[in-house]
């Protein structure tokens, strides 16, 4: 029996692991090393290799996602920590106009081989500042890699192939997952990018999943099979590159598309993978595409607000129940 | 300090390059060759051939995106500079960055930057790198009066002195941020005095007196090659031409013809010449001859580029990410 460890556990042994094969992997951002970081990913890590390599900066986050650029492009593989990604919009430039495009914007001279860690998702009761989930932002710019884990096990795999990865990724991890448990092996295994994962199988619809919204869908075909509705559930695991032979098998099989995503509906990835079906699957389809994402507001604070925003089992099971009129 | 002879010549035979260099743009711009932005450094020269004088071929510097001076000063050819600006796949970035973003890591040029303040959190980064991987590297910022307004100026002085990092931060003062001037964007003359702030040394200096420029590059880049940390230079200097190529009147708009014609009487070039004649280090015969052997390589570098063939039409999505496997 695989041991189960946590989400923020997994992510843990893999900046380990890296750090202990590679001497060019540092670690960068605020609280992470005395403290932990707020989600405890880096804790123990300033104890095992020092200071020098675990560096808990000031509160810049322009300064030392720019300084990840720099140290990048001259031989190491810095992997950054911002804390919520709602503070990446302070490094925007950094992330957009640098660390994305140098490698295109110089012809090939130079490499940016970084991770920039940020989380999403709502939940915690912390409003409109830290609950984002923007992460198809950087789906949207050519240049960065995004991986989206929604797994203990697929968090460590994903982390060590990002940090060996030598383009720049964003790793967006989701916070309500940190404590979520899952059976990792103890060795090392990298998860290529682009892969996507069927997480269930079913013949009668397909959810496309992301994040949080795996397990919120999990919950709900386990409850709808007994049913008989047997759910597919797809999930990319990495957003840019994105696995569009997986996504599009399933649906072809299913003819049915649930695509389910905490960012915004508008633009969003659920939006974005809705498109590629219309365009590469249309006559696959007996219904049309439906979307279960977060509603084009701002966080709330107001506990019942923020419930009634963030879209799970309430949001998924109409949409189930709207598709499955199709015949 | 005394600067040997043929130091000098060095530093006048810089200028002068990025003198004629840059007077070749004006007319090849003129006449439709050199596509889109072409931000002049013509006045400036001292500044960037004074500091990269004082620089190890494996040390580092950031650019601007006025910064045909800085890679020029750094060692960069003029055959890929001049094809790159005319958008040719021999340029240094294949025909992808265009003027604003000569880059060549092989020399430490980690790119001109077209964000203005982009390049401070990279030098950053760059010296943090020296530090990890144990080099006495260094790193030259390059960045304007304007840029100093910005966020990433804070952020960058700031990690650098907190943790003594090998960067010579170089502020070209010349005036003004496109059109709007010094004292319509700071409530300080010196931007040098910032430095107190981050309790490293700041210095301001003349920056159309090469010599000066060279002592001062050289004495801080010994300080940060000894590990003891950054410095601030402030050059006070002046572009002759407008903002860029284009700007009606050579910047008339924002600026007196008084005014310009002052500064063109402190040419950094003509004061440099004088002294050589003068104290006999060199022959103004030597310095004609010079000058027409710079122009005949700007001719060939004319003419490589104008033979050059533009990108074919799969570039456009090469590169974007760097491939498993590439070197």
């Amino acid at each position: 029996m695989m041991r189960m460890i946590t989400y923020a556990q997994a992510l843990n042994e893999a900046l380990r692991e890296c750090m202990r094969q590679d001497e060019k992997v540092v670690l960068l951002g605020e609280d992470i090393g005395r403290y932990g970081g707020i989600f405890q990913v880096s804790a123990g890590l300033l104890d095992e290799f020092g200071p020098q390599r675990v560096m808990d900066t000031p509160i810049s986050e322009a300064g030392f996602v720019g300084a990840c650029v720099g140290a990048a492009l001259t031989g190491m593989r810095p992997v950054a920590e911002i804390m919520f990604i709602d503070f990446s919009t302070v490094a925007m430039d950094m992330i957009i106009n640098q660390m994305a495009k140098m490698h295109y914007m110089f012809g090939g001279r130079g490499r940016v081989p970084m991770v920039l860690r940020v989380n999403i998702g709502a939940g915690r009761g912390t409003a409109a500042q830290h609950s984002q989930s923007f992460h198809a932002l950087f789906m949207h710019i050519p240049g960065l890699l995004v991986a989206a884990p929604s797994t203990a096990y697929d968090a460590k795999g994903l982390m060590i192939e990002a940090i060996r990865n030598d383009n720049p990724v964003i790793f967006v991890e989701h916070k309500k997952l940190y404590n979520e448990k899952g059976p990792v092996p103890e060795e090392s295994y990298t998860i290529p990018f682009g892969q996507a994962e069927v997480k269930r199988e079913g013949k009668d619809l397909t959810i496309v999943a992301t994040h949080a919204m795996v397990v919120r869908s999990l919950g709900i075909a386990e409850a709808l099979a007994r049913e008989g509705i047997e759910i597919e559930i797809v999930d990319p695991r990495t957003l840019t590159p994105l696995d569009k032979g997986t996504i599009l098998d399933s649906v072809k099989k299913t003819g049915r598309l649930l695509v389910a995503d905490e960012g915004h509906k508008t633009c969003g990835v659920a939006a974005e993978i809705s498109a590629m079906v219309a365009e590469e699957a249309l006559y696959y389809l007996k219904a049309p595409v439906l979307r279960v994402c977060s509603p084009d507001t701002p966080v709330p604070f107001s506990p019942p607000l923020e419930k009634a925003f963030i879209p799970d089992e309430k949001d998924l099971l109409p949409a189930i129940r709207h598709l499955m009129e199709y015949v | 300090m005394d600067i040997k002879n043929d130091r000098l010549c060095g530093l006048y035979t810089t200028m002068l390059k990025i003198r004629l260099f840059e007077e070749r743009i004006i007319d090849l711009y003129a006449r439709g060759m050199v596509p889109g932005l072409a931000h002049l450094y013509i006045g400036e020269e001292a500044v960037a051939a004074g500091v990269c004088a004082t620089l190890r071929e494996d040390d580092y510097i950031t650019s601007t995106h006025r910064g045909h001076g800085h890679v020029i000063a750094k060692g960069a050819e003029l055959n890929p500079m001049m094809a790159e600006l005319f958008g040719k796949k021999s340029g240094y970035c294949k025909g992808k960055g265009g003027s604003m973003h000569i880059a060549d890591m092989a020399i430490g040029i980690l790119g001109a930057n077209g964000i203005a303040g982009g390049g401070l959190p990279i030098a950053v980064g760059a010296g943090m790198s020296a530090k990890w991987r144990g080099t006495d590297q260094v790193t030259a910022c390059f960045f304007g009066d304007g840029s100093s307004n910005n966020g990433t100026f804070h952020e960058s002085l700031n990690l650098a002195s907190l943790h003594k990092l090998p960067v010579v931060f170089v502020c070209e003062n010349n005036g003004y941020g496109i059109s709007v001037s010094q004292e319509m964007h700071q409530p300080i003359k010196d931007i040098a005095i910032r430095a107190i702030g981050f309790d490293m040394p700041g210095v301001v200096v003349d920056g159309n007196d090469v010599i000066e420029v060279y002592k001062e590059a050289e004495k801080a880049v010994r300080r940060a090659r000894a590990k003891e940390g950054p410095t601030l230079i402030e050059c006070k200097t002046y572009r002759w031409r407008g903002h860029h190529e284009g700007d009606p009147n050579q910047g008339g708009r924002y600026r007196t013809k008084e005014e310009i014609e002052a500064w063109k009487e402190k040419d950094p070039i003509k004061r440099l010449a004088q002294k050589l004649i003068v104290e006999k280090i060199i022959l103004k015969k030597r310095l004609t001859a010079l000058e027409q052997e710079i122009n005949e390589e700007i001719d060939r570098a004319v003419d490589f580029a104008d033979k050059s063939a533009f990108p074919a039409m799969e570039a456009l999505y090469e590169d974007v990410y760097v491939q498993e496997g590439e070197k």
